[in-house]
């Protein structure tokens, strides 16, 4: 069975990659170029998967929530992934390197009996990113 | 093909083992153990897979799925307490987990047709936690 919670976080972010010239990075990231960033409100949905335990439960509500809380809401929400998020200060903030970010985050403390099965986010209500994990 | 039709009950329902302690269930279920129960707005997705019915072009008769899951969840369910008014779970606890395991018990026998079957039940307790369960063990 799998069981998704979901989490919401607000943050800001620019696209930007050294390798290119301004005008391949304006091109390439059109308004997510702008060089003072911009933001979005997250949303991200954390799958786990197991069975069911003899609480009647695949994972401890509590347990998934301070694990996601101290793994990744407290690192990323009302921040700017660009400057305060490490993992990502070599790597463009996009929604496709911040989806493997938070999986590693997660794995790297990862104490719940059931397995990580997905990572999902949306920058928007149109944009949305699927991490199956192995 | 999949096929997935949504319903909604209403419900109230506690988490707590009576083998255990108040201390114990707290830590357990956290504010789903408190004493008196509280409600949610579930919501049900069903999901068949099949192949088009070669004459009516149907994966399953919509009206049909619809009787079947009026019948077996949202008539014994909705406005109810669990725990009281619900077998089984006047014995066993009426975690999300839980509930989509009775909703698949119930449902399965009645959605098997020669080209369908019962894929996916996905209940939603909020907007924010939801289990999907496909009949594994």
């Amino acid at each position: 069975m799998r069981l998704t919670r979901r989490y919401h976080f607000a943050a800001s972010h620019r696209l930007n990659t050294d390798a290119l010239t301004p005008e391949e990075n304006a091109s390439l990231y059109g308004k997510c170029n702008n060089p003072f960033g911009h933001g979005h409100d997250y949303v991200l949905d954390v799958s786990v998967e197991g069975p069911v335990d003899a609480s009647g439960q695949i994972v401890g509500r509590e347990a998934l929530d301070t694990l996601v809380e101290q793994q990744v809401l407290d690192r990323v929400d009302h921040r700017n992934l660009n400057c305060d998020l490490p993992e990502l200060r070599d790597r463009v903030p996009t929604t496709e390197n911040l989806a493997s970010v938070i999986e590693d985050l997660l794995t790297r403390q990862w104490s719940l009996p059931a397995r990580l099965a997905r990572v999902r986010i949306s920058e928007t209500a149109r944009n949305t990113f699927e991490l199956e994990t192995k | 093909m999949l096929l997935t039709r949504k319903a909604e009950f209403s419900a109230s329902h506690v988490c707590r083992n009576p083998a255990l302690s108040d201390a114990e269930n707290q830590a357990l279920y956290g504010v789903n153990a408190n004493p008196h129960g509280h409600g949610h707005n579930y919501v049900l997705e069903v999901t068949i897979e099949g192949d088009p019915d070669p004459v009516t072009g149907m994966v399953f008769d919509l009206r049909q799925l619809k009787e079947i899951i009026n019948a077996e969840v949202v008539d014994p369910m909705d406005h109810r307490f669990l725990n009281h008014e619900v077998p089984p779970f006047d014995r066993t606890v009426p975690t999300t987990e839980n509930i989509a395991v009775e909703i698949w018990k119930r449902l399965h026998n009645r959605i098997e047709l020669p080209n369908a079957h019962l894929k996916n039940v996905r209940l939603y307790e909020t907007a924010d936690l939801y289990v999907d369960y496909g009949g594994e063990a």
